[in-house]
């Protein structure tokens, strides 16, 4: 009843309450107008009855005040007036808004990118209906994401959890549409995938689970939006066109509609082919070897009303069935689901770590800036104590000056957050249309449009910031003593509270700037360990030499080339480059190492009888080589042999192991020269030679085995592969250009429809193997920056209070025959020494938090003199170049001036 | 001299709701009528009212109607909202007496 009638009273005042305002005041005119009239009629004069009206009433103001918050919905209109006031306030001091919005806008322009980047990344679900639903499924212990075909097949029709279950696969393949035959990504994927996924085709119509009769029987394309706006200009005759791919027609049958890229966040197809015509698209097929897991990613919508678990248990139950069917291709069948954007655990869970780590250093640097802020208020409640005082002695009350001071606060986060979203928005754009693979993948990207979440967030960290700061000089406001202030006069004490106690203990304005010094340390100190260690990581030992090597892919797929033809064009290849002057060394790879990743087998000891997977000695690396490639590569052979154009299908299988895989599985490198081994197929393999270890797969993993085998022998009938992609490594210190030119030449001779690419090795080793941690470094470094201004900022903001508020001291201590030194003592010891404690305990922390960064940047360790050098100089610049002008203006200090002013 | 904060809290809106419950009121009129109820002993800064005054309007027990008097000058008609007031009354005058029996 009560609330009722105080919300009726609420809107009432909200809709006119400036009219009942009026009313109220002329109330309090008109009682003191009677009193007076009262007065005067008792015999007074009516200058002296006017006088006694108002004192008898008291403080009309303050009544004025307690009448208008009795009435209620005076809430708005005082709100309104302090924002008025604060505004007033802030552009009387444009440095201090300066400042303070800057500092704000990049805490939370940072926050907000970061948050942007995991909304994009990790909460946003994809853009297909009902993606909630959707889910990937991983394997075994590792969590690995690719499934052999026939075991697709199995869980498809064996489980009764999903809505159907489908199946991609990503390559590429030279696509001819009549004129010249371009590199194109596609997606090899069942023949459910499009009803598996709900999608409807913007034209023409999908392939289905129908259309599959076997190998090759599913000629068909689906061409993206993006594909056929900018390859076939819209033209929606393209519906049954007949196109090549690698020389073999297809039937464009539709289009895709505009939004749906795949399911793949980073990377979107071209064109989506049905995984039954692999062979005509890669050469080969793995549509019949169950051992061969080969199947990026299986996939479907859970049924409703079956949850996660439910479906796990029963993909579960399949996989104890296809273990004891398949004893030999299928060992530790145990399945979980995952969410299919990000490829699963094998990139998500770095990427969400990473992003955690991010969003955790982004925060820091918003506490930073709040600390920065809350000292700077703090030092302006200090300012304002006269003002704060003469309102209190006015009759203003305590919580309406908080409100006030709390209003301001929030203003200025609100301010700051609009800044730094505008300029997080610039970013993430960039970001969105940047191509970091634009060599190798040119369709690889981030998609990270900022959405209504990102607003919503940086708007509460604005408000929840400004609270934070602005709670800072409440005790301040809550302590002053109106009398005293005002008492003290003008020059005498002008910031009250705080000279009491000045250089005796830490106020909270100095736990602040050490607070705000040591994040910002932590911050300059993970960057600099990132960027040392990914200095270091370019000079690495890799087990091979990346410096003046020139990579050329080719895919002799897309030429036509097939059987032994491969073999024999790889030969004529590396013969011809190798009479390019100024080369000195040619060798062929199937896939070079740290090249997005590796292929690698099992083999068992020489002994084992049984091989099934639970008996394997070692998961190795597999590298399928020519001769000359050690050279080509600069790995060092250690012991034994390298291959020779012998070592063919006619001889014994021979294979150059790594020192890894020598003490592995042979105990020394002595032991392993001449040792044997088994591949999975039973073969017995002979070592001729160790090499040294390298990296192969990622940076930081820990000495892998490796294998080398001649290619010539893998593509006999022992194993069946045949090897279309070849990588022919270059080695020559001529200049790049002038070798792309020159191997160009020499490749068109062989063959004039080979396509091809050229990369400089280190340039490719940047875009796979180094990605990661030159994001990560790129990353860190911004964070870095950005903690450096926050130091700037705040140790400056410090210098230069004291500095301001020193001056008649300093004055003094001038004319009293003070030296330049003992100035410079008395204004900036104080902040010198608050630094020097802030980046100490920083500089500990960061040498913590850094054993973490290792992870992700490789050699990144925090126990490098140079660091610590490079932190320690880093902060002492910052901190000279933040007490510059406030130095200065110490020393400049005349102290006739100054005593004169008095 | 007593003053408004030595007043136990509520007395000032108990002295306002009995002074404007014998009839419609302004401002200065129920001052008039405490401090003749009061015998002149409460002496309070007179704008102190006004807070407690309004405070009441907004609580639902007084009614405001904003108009001229005679004289052209703004004032205030207060009347009780009966029911809620006297309610409250009963409960309050009890210990309001006992208070003023010291």
């Amino acid at each position: 009843m009560k609330f009722l009638a105080y919300l009726r009273s609420l809107a009432a005042k909200f809709f006119h309450g400036s009219a009942t305002a009026n009313d109220m005041e002329a109330e309090l005119r008109s009682h003191i107008q009677h009193r007076a009239d009262d007065l005067e009629r008792s015999g007074l004069p009516r200058m002296e009855a006017e006088r006694r009206a108002r004192i008898e009433f008291g403080g009309y103001e303050k009544f004025r005040e307690e009448s208008h918050e009795a009435l209620g919905g005076n809430f708005i209109e005082s709100f309104m007036q302090d924002v008025r006031f604060s505004l007033r306030l802030l552009r009387k001091s444009p440095g201090f808004t300066i400042v303070a919005v800057l500092t704000l806008a990049l805490g939370i322009g940072a926050n907000a990118v970061v948050f942007s980047v995991m909304n994009a990344l990790i909460w946003r679900p994809l853009n297909v209906p009902e993606a909630r639903s959707l889910y990937a499924i991983e394997r075994g212990k590792d969590q690995a994401i690719n499934h052999s075909y026939l075991d697709y097949v199995d869980l498809r029709d064996r489980n009764r959890s999903f809505d159907g279950l489908a199946a991609y696969n990503v390559s590429d393949a030279g696509l001819d549409t009549g004129n010249n035959p371009s590199g194109i990504w596609l997606m090899e994927v069942t023949g459910n995938y499009f009803d598996v996924l709900k999608i409807q085709p913007y034209l023409g119509r999908f392939f289905h689970g129908s259309d599959e009769h076997g190998p090759n029987s599913a000629p068909y394309i689906v061409l993206t939006y993006t594909y056929w706006h900018s390859h076939f200009q819209e033209d929606r005759s393209v519906v049954g066109r007949v196109v090549q791919i690698n020389k073999h027609p297809f039937i464009i049958l539709g289009v895709a509609p505009p939004d749906f890229r795949g399911t793949l966040l980073f990377l979107g197809p071209d064109i989506w082919v049905p995984l039954v015509n692999q062979e005509q698209v890669e050469g080969m097929n793995v549509l019949n070897a169950r051992a061969n897991r080969g199947i990026l990613m299986v996939m479907g919508h859970l049924k409703a009303g079956v949850t996660p678990a439910q479906a796990v248990s029963d993909l579960n139950s399949i996989g104890s069935y296809l273990e004891k069917a398949y004893p030999k291709e299928d060992g530790n069948m145990t399945f979980s689901l995952t969410r299919p954007y990000l490829a699963g655990d094998w990139l998500g869970g770095p990427v969400r770590e990473f992003l955690a780590g991010l969003m955790l250093l982004a925060g820091l640097i918003l506490l930073a800036a709040c600390a920065n802020l809350g000292s700077l208020f703090a030092a302006r409640a200090a300012d304002r104590s006269r003002e704060v005082a003469l309102r209190l002695a006015l009759g203003s009350s305590r919580r309406r000056i908080l409100r006030q001071v709390f209003t301001e606060a929030v203003l200025i986060s609100l301010i700051g957050g609009m800044v730094g979203v505008l300029g997080s928005l610039l970013l993430l754009r960039g970001l969105s249309a940047w191509r970091p693979l634009s060599t190798t993948a040119p369709s690889m990207h981030l998609p990270v449009n900022p959405d209504a979440n990102i607003y919503l967030f940086a708007l509460l960290l604005a408000v929840a910031s400004g609270f934070l700061f602005g709670a800072v000089p409440v005790r301040q406001i809550l302590r002053t003593n109106p009398y005293e202030v005002v008492k003290s006069g003008p020059g005498e004490s002008p910031n009250g509270f705080v000279t009491r106690r000045v250089g005796r203990r830490m106020t909270v304005r100095d736990l602040l700037l050490v607070t705000q010094i040591a994040i910002c340390t932590v911050l300059v100190t993970s960057s600099m360990v990132a960027v040392r260690g990914m200095a270091r990581s370019l000079h690495s030992n890799f087990g091979f030499e990346p410096q003046n090597a020139m990579l050329v892919s080719t895919a002799l797929n897309m030429a036509g080339y097939d059987g032994d033809n491969v073999s024999a064009m790889q030969k004529r290849m590396i013969d011809a480059l190798g009479t390019i002057p100024g080369v000195k060394a040619v060798g062929s790879v199937d896939r070079p190492p740290l090249y997005f990743g590796a292929n690698s087998t099992i083999v068992f000891r020489d002994k084992t009888t049984d091989l099934a997977p639970s008996n394997a000695a070692a998961e190795v690396m597999l590298y399928n080589i020519s001769p000359g490639y050690f050279d080509a590569a600069r790995t060092a052979l250690l012991a034994g042999r390298a291959f020779s154009w012998h070592d063919d299908q006619n001889e014994p299988l021979v294979a150059v192991v790594n020192r890894e895989f020598a003490a592995k599985i042979f105990g020394s490198v002595t032991n392993a020269i001449g040792g044997y081994y088994k591949r999975r197929d039973g073969s017995r393999v002979q070592v001729v030679g160790v090499v040294e270890d390298g990296k192969y797969a990622s940076l930081t993993e820990d000495p892998q085995p490796a294998m080398f085998l001649p290619f010539m022998q893998s593509s006999s009938s022992h194993t069946k592969e045949h090897l279309f992609s070849v990588v022919l490594v270059v080695r020559s210190t001529r200049d790049p250009q002038q070798l792309t030119a020159a191997i160009k030449s020499t490749l068109q001779e062989l063959d004039a429809g080979l396509p091809f690419t050229t990369q400089i090795w280190t340039k490719q080793l940047n875009d796979s193997a180094m990605f990661a941690s030159r994001v990560a470094t790129m990353a860190l470094g911004v964070l870095g920056i950005i903690g450096a201004m926050l130091s700037i900022t705040g140790i400056f903001g410090m210098a230069a209070y004291s500095v301001s508020k020193r001056l008649r001291e300093l004055g003094v201590r001038v004319a009293l025959g003070a030296q330049r030194k003992e100035v410079l003592q008395a204004a900036l010891g104080r902040a010198v020494k608050l630094l020097a404690f802030g980046s100490t305990a920083g500089l500990l922390l960061g040498l913590l938090a850094s054993r973490v960064l290792a992870f992700i940047v490789y050699q990144a360790t925090p126990r490098d003199p140079l660091v610590l050098a490079g932190a320690v100089l880093a902060m002492s610049l910052l901190g000279l170049l933040a007490t510059w002008i406030p130095a200065k203006r110490a020393l400049s200090v005349d102290p006739l001036i100054l005593l004169r002013e008095e | 001299m007593p003053n408004h904060a030595q007043l136990p809290s509520g007395t000032l809106d108990l002295l306002i709701l009995r002074a404007i419950s014998l009839g419609p009121l302004h401002g200065y009129g129920v001052l008039l009528r405490i401090e003749q109820v009061s015998g002149n002993a409460l002496l309070i800064e007179q704008g102190a009212l006004y807070p407690g005054l309004f405070r009441l309007v907004r609580q639902g027990l007084l009614k405001a109607s904003w108009g001229s008097s005679k004289n052209n000058r703004n004032r205030l008609a207060a009347a009780i909202a009966s029911a809620i007031a006297r309610s409250r009354r009963k409960n309050e005058i009890p210990r309001l007496s006992s208070f003023s029996c010291r």
